[in-house]
C-alpha cells in the first residue's frame, strides 16, 4: 500500500460519510453512499483482500445503491430531519 | 438531546481510538489472527486438501461450508420477506403475477437501450466467468450472482420492468432462488448418503471415478458456488423488481 493514496482515500471516505448523512436529498445520499462503498473497496483492494473488495464493489457500490435509489423513487425524496 | 448524542459519540470514538494502539500492525505475522493454528492450517494445507489456489474460496465453500450455505438461505429469506412485506403493505393480491405482454423499447431512450444491449451480454459472460473461476481467482458465487442479477436489473432500467420480467418472470426467479439452495444442500446430503459428514466433499470422488479426493473437493466447490449464484442472482433481481414497483411488478422506474 502507498500511504499517500491511503490518506487521500481515507479523507474522501470521511467526507462521503458525512455528506451521505447530512444531505437532505435522499437520492443524492444514496449515490454518495455508493461512492463510500467504492472507496472502502479501494482500501480493501490495496490491503490485498481482493475477494472482499470484489464483494464490496458488486454488492455495496453496485446493487445496494440501485436498490436504495429504487426505494427513494417509490417513497419520498426529501429527508425529514 | 443532540448534545447527549455528541458526548456519547465522542466518548465511544475516544475509546476506540485509544484501543487502536493494541491492534497488531497490518500484515504482522505474529498477530493473533495470523499466528493461530487454524490460520496456519488453512495456509499450509489448502492446496494439499483441495488443490484450490484461492484460499478464500476454499475457506468459504469447503472448510466453512455451513456458513456459506446458511448465508445463501439468509439471502433467500430476505428476498422472500421483502416481497411479502411489500405485498401485504400495499394490499397486492396473492399468487404469482402473470408475465405481462408488452412491446419492448417504445417509450425508452434509444441511446440507453442500445448501450445496454451491447453491455448486458458482456456483463453476463463476465458473471459466468466470475462464478466458474471463483476457486482459482478472486470471485465466486456471491459476486458472480450479483453481477448476473445486475444485468437483469440493467435490462429493467433501460427498457422498463415489463420486458425484464418477460425474460425472468416471477415464477421463474422464485424457482431459481430455491433451486440454488437445493443445489448447495444437495451436495451436503450427497456426502451424508455416501457415509461422511454433511458438506465433507472428499467422499464425492466415488461419483467420478477418474478424480481423487482433492479434485472432488475442488469440483464440489464449483458446484456449490453455482448454487449460491442461482439464489443470489434471482433474489437480487426479485428485490429490485419488487421495490421498484411497490410489489405490483408493473410499471417500475
Amino acid at each position: 500500500m502507498i500511504w499517500q493514496f491511503d490518506i487521500i482515500i481515507l479523507i474522501f471516505l470521511v467526507i462521503t460519510a458525512v455528506i451521505s448523512l447530512r444531505v437532505k436529498d435522499l437520492l443524492a445520499a444514496s449515490m454518495v453512499f455508493g461512492t463510500y462503498s467504492f472507496l472502502i473497496c479501494l482500501l480493501w483492494a490495496g490491503m490485498g483482500a481482493v475477494d472482499v473488495a470484489f464483494t464490496e464493489a458488486t454488492v455495496g457500490a453496485g446493487i445496494s445503491a440501485v436498490i436504495l435509489i429504487a426505494t427513494v423513487y417509490n417513497t419520498r425524496r426529501d429527508s425529514s430531519d | 438531546m443532540k448534545w447527549v448524542g455528541l458526548i456519547a459519540v465522542i466518548f465511544t470514538g475516544g475509546l476506540l481510538l485509544s484501543a487502536m494502539d493494541d491492534f497488531p500492525n497490518w500484515g504482522d505475522a505474529h498477530s493473533p489472527a495470523n499466528a493461530s493454528p487454524v490460520s496456519q492450517y488453512y495456509i499450509e494445507k489448502t492446496i494439499e486438501d483441495s488443490g484450490v489456489p484461492n484460499m478464500v474460496t476454499a475457506v468459504l465453500a469447503d472448510y466453512r461450508g455451513y456458513d456459506t450455505m446458511f448465508e445463501t438461505v439468509v439471502v433467500l429469506i430476505a428476498g422472500i420477506a421483502i416481497m411479502a412485506i411489500l405485498r401485504v403493505m400495499n394490499g397486492v393480491p396473492g399468487g404469482a403475477r402473470p408475465s405481462p405482454a408488452h412491446e419492448i423499447g417504445d417509450q425508452h431512450d434509444i441511446i440507453i437501450g442500445t448501450t445496454c444491449r451491447l453491455l448486458i451480454p458482456v456483463l453476463q459472460l463476465f458473471a459466468l466467468y466470475v462464478i466458474a473461476h471463483g476457486h482459482h481467482s478472486p470471485g465466486g458465487g456471491f459476486q458472480g450472482g450479483v453481477i448476473l442479477g445486475a444485468s437483469f436489473i440493467l435490462t429493467a432500467i433501460a427498457k422498463g420492468l415489463d420486458p425484464a420480467l418477460e425474460r425472468l418472470p416471477e415464477k421463474r426467479y422464485v424457482k431459481l432462488a430455491f433451486v440454488g439452495v437445493v443445489i448447495y444442500s444437495g451436495f451436503g446430503v450427497a456426502c451424508l448418503l455416501l457415509g461422511e459428514n454433511f458438506l465433507d466433499y472428499g467422499v464425492l470422488q466415488v461419483l467420478l471415478p477418474t478424480i481423487d479426493a482433492a479434485e472432488a473437493r475442488s469440483h464440489s466447490m464449483l458446484g456449490v458456488e453455482v448454487g449460491v449464484a442461482f439464489t443470489v442472482s434471482a433474489i437480487m433481481f426479485a428485490i429490485y423488481a419488487n421495490l421498484a414497483s411497490k410489489g405490483e411488478l408493473e410499471g417500475g422506474l
